[in-house]
């Protein structure tokens, strides 16, 4: 660990930063429970996303039980599938990664990395927790109403999901909405903080361009999350209505159990429209943080600096502008005008230029690295493999006309658990392992962390890429059971039953992830301040884990990029980015 | 070196899953090989990247990994690589996308000789409708729905007395000849879905959709729902059966029409109506 | 949903533009130094708050361009029938412009360090949105009174879907406009209040903005407006 000399630093004196005024913590309630510092927040966040995400875990458990040996079971009804399988997506997506990503990454490295003490409005960081936890009580309460949760699917689509004809349509599908509006008012809370923390409170010297890409990943992520999630919130709201209310926004005249209901012209595909115009941001509000820390994790642990920092800070921006013009690519089978197809295919495909420059880019960061296969970066190796191939799995489905018989089959399951499943959890896995130390300042244990990668990527893996192949076969998905057809060979049923077998593995495998984390917890080696030797100034903290205010008496100030690792003449193979240029013995000129 | 050396055979099982695997699409029964290509041509594509992406990492863990002693090159980027590899990214993209937007347009381009079918989804069974001597099929409403008038067709409408109407049965088309499927729903999202035909398509409450298809070749189809329907989605099924012209005509001559099935309700109405004007 | 994609793409014009000014294209691993070596690029000068204020206006724009787009899509469909708006709604805007101007007066006021006219501005302009919103509730009463129920039509729907959310925007603004009243009443010093009392007069607009423009939609003008414009462009 390289101490930072406060003392020692010329130019600027920190001091000229506005000292942030902190709301200091009386009582034990106030520092852990009702806490206004963003790194109790953010644990709180990861807590409580991964305590409902292991109900969700749970729930994907029950429908491969019944997938892989349809007919064994016999408590779990075609009902209680849908069911499974509604509030599995639906937890996964937003309970989970989003609220992960950018509640739980996003509050904790937002303010250590920009160099702030705090978000600069802690107070509604602190309410935006308490909403999403209401947010995920409710959810959750779902489980215990008569009638049980909504199984309309995640996607929730009008007329059928307040229809008698799928459960939960008493109780489930009003509490689903509640909850979504709930969140999405948290998180609107939150998202503000991250937005302006961005903006105002990096410390001297922090230009945009020497900001790590963890935080572009997370800041542009969070400018869009605000962008779409009122579309989310506006489409909750109005079919809310039409449950409650009987209005008939997105209800058309239609026959329900066999009379003609009340409801009359309204359209159904404005839902999908609305749905999908935050839906498909959503895909990007959960890919790019991932794809900002696993070039900090890669870059880091191959000890070189990102190759081509510019370019990746341009493709998220890109990225993130263009994933609102591609939301009916979702739709091209839904019946809506079909000569959109042309303009939201090509949108498609063109968004995947700068996702496959981000790619590139990181696997050129490996090539004449000096690379420190820990956990973290067996992670990032995993992401990488898993996110090209759900990322090429998205041309086919991109692609209009091929999106067509592929549409509503396992092939379209497979293609989204690879690429917004198992591709973020694989980062957030690693940055976990990477951000424990400085967390609690133990590490995690090494042996129990390679083997916990090696079963979760290679299961997850095994779980995902033949399930392609049911897809091309044409399987479709959200079946309680194939039943009697003519297309669908035994051996289907075979790797269904095989796929089943590995999910459960990889699941129970989680365990030895648990057990890591709470062992290490008190039992771990103890870390120091930088056990990875990182440039970034959550690593330069003066204590570990950082205090209240995260820094000492003074703000850090930023005389570099976040990448000088290796750098020529140095004489560490890393220059912390609040290191005076006077301390590095650099080579004039070698850097160009 | 073990991980390397995994990462490439991860790579390798799955070209070779690919290639030997025993699940693969359906053999065609409409015209849209067209469809099946383009979906090669992405294979190729995408699983050239694939390998290529996954083969170079796999040789840098190999060859870069930590020894002692090892120090990173230093290099920010490389502005030339970075932009021959966004060409030729463009370059792949634009293979994938041209074919598939020529396909889109024969997709959504109906051939002006094709005939019209309907179907019709509801929760949760299928019913057909094709168009009698006239060549037309007539106008219908959810609001007509009555037991015995199932599909909601218009009485007054005198295109409608002649349609062939065909409840909990299946469907028989003529091969060769192409069809316009005309998609409709009277309650929530299904979607017809014929594996070997490729085509699939929405019906939403409200609304018409369509697609359309040649077929090919003789055979009995199973059809499914493709869009989640509520409870028993999956148990949606019926039939569609590829004839030839014999044995199609000496099927459709045994189909009853919307006006032989519900004859006296029709004839009381008619009179009522005219009798009331 | 042309609206709401013409209403990022200003979004996106402002965002790029800032951007612009943030030298994107510099060569980080190039720019070793100390602060100020660099020209652009340093936070924002801006108080933190009204950063944030003018970031939530941005989302609660969203939202309400996100209404008006599926308003517009659902117009379209054959049911709808325009309901007669009714008159009140008209006073009620002139009282909404009372508030916001009262607000702006308290903001002038506050500049000047006149404790007494910003203590007036602001209890008049929470005193005049309150009167907005009961005139409101009035309207509502009123329309259901003359069988405008909110499901008998996708258009009375969204009447009250707008007309609602708009007042729960506004009634959210008096809490704020309340706190800060509160803390002026208690005697805190202007010139910390001047922020606070800035900000809600900058929100004030925005809701009156909000509502002129659904008002806007609610009587047709849009309509005509939209139409008159595409006559002139074909």
């Amino acid at each position: 660990m390289v101490d930072i000399p406060y003392e020692g630093i010329e130019g600027i004196p920190p001091a000229e930063v506005p000292d942030v005024e902190l709301y200091h913590p009386r009582s034990w309630w106030t520092r852990y429970v009702f806490s206004q510092d963003a790194k109790v927040i953010a644990v709180q966040y990861s807590l409580t996303a991964t305590a409902i995400g292991l109900v969700a875990l749970v729930l994907s458990w029950l429908m491969r039980l019944q997938l892989g040996f349809p007919g064994t079971f016999s408590f779990i009804d075609a009902n209680q599938y849908l069911q499974f399988i509604t509030m599995h997506g639906m937890i996964m997506v937003i309970y989970l990664l989003t609220a992960l990503f950018l509640g739980g990454f996003g509050n904790y490295l937002i303010p250590l990395m920009v160099g702030a003490r705090d978000m600069v409005f802690p107070y509604v960081n602190m309410l935006s927790y308490w909403v999403y936890l209401l947010a995920v009580l409710v959810l959750a309460s779902t489980f215990f109403v008569p009638g049980g949760p909504t199984g309309a699917g995640w996607t929730l689509y009008p007329p059928q999901a307040i229809l008698s004809g799928t459960p939960g349509q008493d109780w489930g599908i009003v509490l689903m909405m509640s909850s979504l509006i709930l969140f999405i008012i948290g998180f609107t809370m939150g998202g503000l903080n991250y937005v302006v923390t961005v903006l105002q409170a990096r410390t001297r010297g922090m230009t945009l361009m020497r900001l790590p890409l963890t935080v572009w990943g997370i800041f542009t992520a969070t400018v869009m999350a605000l962008l779409a999630f009122p579309a989310l919130f506006v489409a909750s709201v109005m079919l809310l209505l039409d449950r409650l209310l009987g209005t008939s926004f997105f209800m058309p005249s239609l026959v329900e159990m066999g009379q003609l209901s009340k409801y009359g012209g309204g359209s159904p595909l404005l839902f999908q429209h609305l749905f999908w115009f935050f839906g498909h941001p959503e895909v990007y509000i959960v890919a790019l943080p991932a794809f900002g820390i696993v070039s900090d994790l890669i870059s880091t642990h191959a000890r070189k600096n990102i190759f081509g920092y510019r370019m990746m800070v341009w493709a998220i921006v890109a990225i993130g502008a263009l994933s609102f013009i591609v939301w009916a690519h979702h739709m091209y089978v839904s019946g809506m005008f079909p000569q959109f197809g042309y303009f939201f295919a090509t949108t498609t495909l063109i968004i995947a230029i700068p996702t496959a420059i981000k790619v590139y880019n990181w696997v050129l960061t490996l090539w004449r690295g000096d690379i420190h296969l820990r956990v973290p970066m067996l992670f990032a190796l995993g992401f990488i493999i898993t996110f090209v191939n759900g990322g090429l799995t998205g041309l086919f489905l991109g692609n209009v006309v091929v999106d067509v018989p592929l549409s509503d089959t396992m092939f379209v399951v497979a293609h989204f658990h690879m690429v917004m499943g198992v591709a973020p959890i694989m980062v957030v896995l690693g940055a976990i392992y990477h951000w424990y130390p400085k967390v609690t300042g133990r590490m995690l244990n090494d042996t129990l962390g390679k083997f916990h990668f090696w079963v979760t990527f290679l299961g997850a893996y095994l779980i995902f890429f033949p399930m392609h192949y049911l897809g091309l076969l044409g399987v479709p998905r959200r079946y309680f059971e194939l039943g009697d057809t003519s297309f669908i060979p035994s051996s289907a049923y075979s790797l269904n039953a095989f796929i089943s077998v590995v999910a459960l593995t990889v699941g129970f495998s989680q365990i030895v992830f648990l057990f890591n984390l709470a062992w290490s917890l008190f039992k771990g080696e103890a870390s120091g301040g930088n056990p990875w030797r990182a440039t970034t100034l959550e690593w330069q903290t003066p204590e570990t884990p950082p205090g209240h205010g995260n820094w000492g008496k003074e703000l850090p100030v930023v005389y570099r990029w976040a990448y000088d690792y290796s750098v020529p003449g140095a004489a560490e193979d890393f220059i912390p980015q609040n290191q005076p240029p006077r301390a590095t013995q650099l080579v004039q000129g070698a850097a160009s | 070196m073990a991980v390397a050396l995994i990462l490439l055979l991860v790579a390798i099982g799955s070209v070779l899953f690919h290639i030997y695997s025993p699940w693969w699409w359906t053999p065609i029964a409409t015209n849209w090989a067209y469809i099946d290509h383009t979906i090669n041509i992405t294979f190729w594509i995408t699983g050239f990247v694939f390998v290529a992406v996954i083969a170079f990492m796999a040789y840098c863990v190999f060859r870069f990994h930590h020894k002692e002693g090892r120090r990173a090159d230093y290099n920010p980027e490389n502005k030339r690589l970075e932009w021959w590899l966004s060409v030729g990214t463009g370059v792949g993209v634009a293979a994938m996308l041209a074919p598939g937007l020529v396909v889109w347009h024969q997709f959504v381009t109906v051939p002006a000789d094709a005939t019209e079918v309907e179907v019709m989804g509801q929760q949760w069974q299928w019913s057909f409708r094709l168009p009698g001597k006239d060549g037309r099929l007539g106008t219908s409403d959810v609001r007509n729905i009555a037991p015995d008038n199932p599909m909601g067709l218009n009485r007054d409408d005198a295109h409608a007395q002649d349609d062939v109407v065909i409840e909990n049965g299946d469907l028989h088309l003529q091969v060769g000849k192409p069809v316009k499927v005309l998609l409709r729903s009277v309650d929530v999202l299904h979607d017809f879905y014929v594996p070997e035909f490729r085509a699939k398509m929405d019906m939403v409450p409200g609304m018409v959709t369509y697609f359309w298809i040649t077929p090919i070749r003789t055979g009995t189809f199973d059809v499914l729902c493709a869009e989640l329907c509520g409870a028993a989605h999956y148990q949606m099924r019926a039939k569609v059966i590829v004839d030839e012209e014999r044995e199609y005509h000496a099927w459709l001559e045994q189909q009853k029409t919307f006006a032989e099935l519900s004859p006296a309700r029709a004839v009381v109405k008619a009179t009522y109506q005219s009798g009331g004007k | 949903m042309s609206a709401i994609i013409l209403f990022l793409a200003v979004l996106a014009v402002i965002a790029g533009w800032w951007l612009s000014q943030q030298r994107l294209m510099a060569k980080p691993w190039l720019e070793e130094g100390a602060v100020g070596d660099f020209p652009g690029g340093d936070a924002m000068t801006w108080p933190a708050a009204k950063v944030g204020l003018g970031v939530f206006l941005a989302v609660a724009s969203a939202l309400f361009v996100l209404f008006i787009s599926a308003y517009s899509m659902r117009m379209s469909v054959v049911d709808w029938r325009p309901l007669p708006v009714p008159r009140l709604l008209w006073v009620n805007t002139g009282v909404l412009v009372v508030s916001s101007v009262a607000l702006q007066w308290s903001y002038v006021a506050a500049r000047r360090q006149d404790t007494e006219s910003v203590m007036i501005g602001l209890l008049a302009g929470g005193a005049s949105a309150v009167i907005f919103l009961a005139g409101q509730l009035l309207a509502w009463q009123r329309l259901g009174a003359a069988g405008y129920f909110v499901a008998s039509n996708p258009a009375n729907a969204f009447f009250y879907l707008l007309t609602a959310v708009h007042g729960l925007h506004l009634t959210g603004g008096l809490v704020a406009l309340g706190r800060t009243s509160a803390k002026v009443w208690r005697g805190a010093e202007i010139a910390e209040m001047r922020l606070s009392v800035e900000l809600c007069a900058i929100y004030w607009h925005f809701m009156l903005l909000v509502w002129l423009v659904l008002l806007g939609l609610l009587t047709g003008w849009t309509d005509d407006f939209v139409d008159i414009c595409r006559r002139l462009l074909s």
